[in-house]
């Protein structure tokens, strides 16, 4: 079977969800009232704006984070054939993990690894 | 047979144990907590899943004025399409498959990268603090769990050669991989969880502290559709563990390779609602730092020692 029968099923399956989002927004009910247009939070309305900037206590994980997802880019294509490149890519992937396990455990005496 | 009676076959039975595992998931949980569930409707409350989808269909569907409308409509599409299309590469039988693509595993978590900005915009797009602050922890999780959700899989790799669904189900004739890639399967398993935010680790969602996370603000179908995206993200789990550590359609040859694959996935599905029902949640910082610590190392570690013992067999 080719690449064609994945293409046709994300048609059909982006057809489906496509003709349930249509369905719903055309045939229930609609009514109108001023207290549905507040955001829900407990019945006290809202403080201020929500789309506002702060301080994110994982900034530090965002940047392991790539850091990281670099790394299994470098391993996945190691891994498929590791059994062909043998001893010697072996010891580099070695190496590899060995570096980056040097800078996680920088990052984890470093308190990166702790929610501030 | 016919690829496209095989995409309806397949649409047909994933939604439909999505929409069953509701009903599967009340009975049970009321079955662990000694009530009754529902059993009104039809024999056993088998008909509840009937009644609530058409409940949800004629419900009014309320697009809040104050959210960002496109993204917010968009949202719950992108969470059924990203999930739906990922079974697209997983085999239920051995000539039973929509696409038998050469990078299955790869497909598979590109798919699951993207199914995590459904739920950061549906958050995003909602303008609620509530959904906001379930959208940033949705986000902070992917970020712990994505990375070694991807490593703890190349133990299975290895041992295949390939990426292939099909490939890594043949590879396991003499011996399911959940024997020698037991620490892999713990480690996938417990980022499969985090990856569906299901308890213990429904963070983003958390009821008890946020309303409902994420999708406070959805109502009608398209809160239907991240509540069955939910239970589609359990049954992809479910029957991604089962194929790559468990043997996918291999068992004993008197009934047909389909019915073990769905048996091994509908195990795993009732190890995660038993999970649901017997679990606390941990606090955020203890989430992240599992993660961290403990999984990311163990997934590592995992890799090399295959590795080491691979080359040490050639």
């Amino acid at each position: 079977m080719s690449s064609e029968s994945l293409i046709l099923f994300f048609i059909v399956g982006a057809v489906f969800v496509g003709a349930v989002l249509i369905f719903s927004s055309l045939v229930p009910p609609k009514s109108k009232n001023p207290q549905k247009s507040e955001a829900y939070e407990c019945g006290i309305p809202t403080t201020g704006i929500t789309w506002l900037q702060f301080n994110i206590g994982y900034y530090l994980f965002a940047i392991l984070f790539l850091v990281f997802d670099v790394e299994t880019v470098f391993v996945f294509p190691w891994a498929v054939v590791m059994k062909e490149l043998g001893m010697i890519a072996f010891v580099e992937i070695i190496i590899f993990f060995v570096i980056l396990g040097l800078g996680l455990l920088y990052a984890w005496k470093k308190h990166a690894l702790i929610w501030e | 047979m016919n690829y496209l009676l095989i995409i309806g076959i397949t649409l047909f039975v994933v939604l439909s144990i999505a929409a069953g595992l509701i009903w599967i998931e009340r009975r049970l949980l009321s079955v662990w907590q000694d009530r009754l569930g529902p059993n009104r409707v039809g024999p056993f409350g088998l008909f509840q899943v009937i009644a609530d989808t058409i409940k949800l269909f004629f419900k009014e569907d309320w697009v809040p004025p104050f959210s960002d409308k496109p993204v917010f409509i968009l949202a719950p599409g992108i969470l059924m399409v990203t999930i739906l299309l990922t079974f697209a590469v997983i085999p239920f039988a051995p000539d039973f498959y929509v696409f038998d693509s050469n990078i299955g595993i790869l497909f598979f978590l590109g798919n699951s990268s993207l199914g995590v900005y459904s739920i950061v915009l549906g958050g995003w797009a909602s303008n609620n603090k509530y959904s906001f602050i379930g959208a940033m922890r949705a986000s902070a999780q992917m970020l712990t769990y994505e990375v070694f959700m991807g490593l703890s899989l190349m133990g299975v790799v290895m041992m295949a050669d390939s990426f292939s669904f099909r490939a890594i189900v043949e590879a396991q004739k003499d011996c399911w991989f959940i024997i020698p890639q037991f620490f892999g399967f713990v480690v996938f398993f417990i980022a499969g969880v985090a990856e569906t935010h299901r308890l213990p680790f429904d963070i983003p969602e958390a009821e008890g502290e946020l309303i409902a996370g994420y999708h406070s603000e959805y109502s009608g179908m398209k809160f239907g559709m991240f509540f069955v995206g939910e239970y589609l993200g359990v049954t992809l789990i479910s029957a991604i563990i089962a194929t790559l550590f468990f043997g996918g359609w291999l068992g004993p040859s008197f009934l047909p390779p389909a019915f073990w694959f769905f048996l091994k996935t509908f195990f795993f599905i009732f190890v995660f609602i038993l999970l649901r029902a017997s679990l606390p949640r941990p606090r955020y910082d203890q989430l992240m730092s599992l993660g961290w610590k403990l999984l990311l190392p163990l997934a590592l570690l995992n890799i090399l020692i295959t590795g080491a013992v691979l080359l040490f067999l050639k």
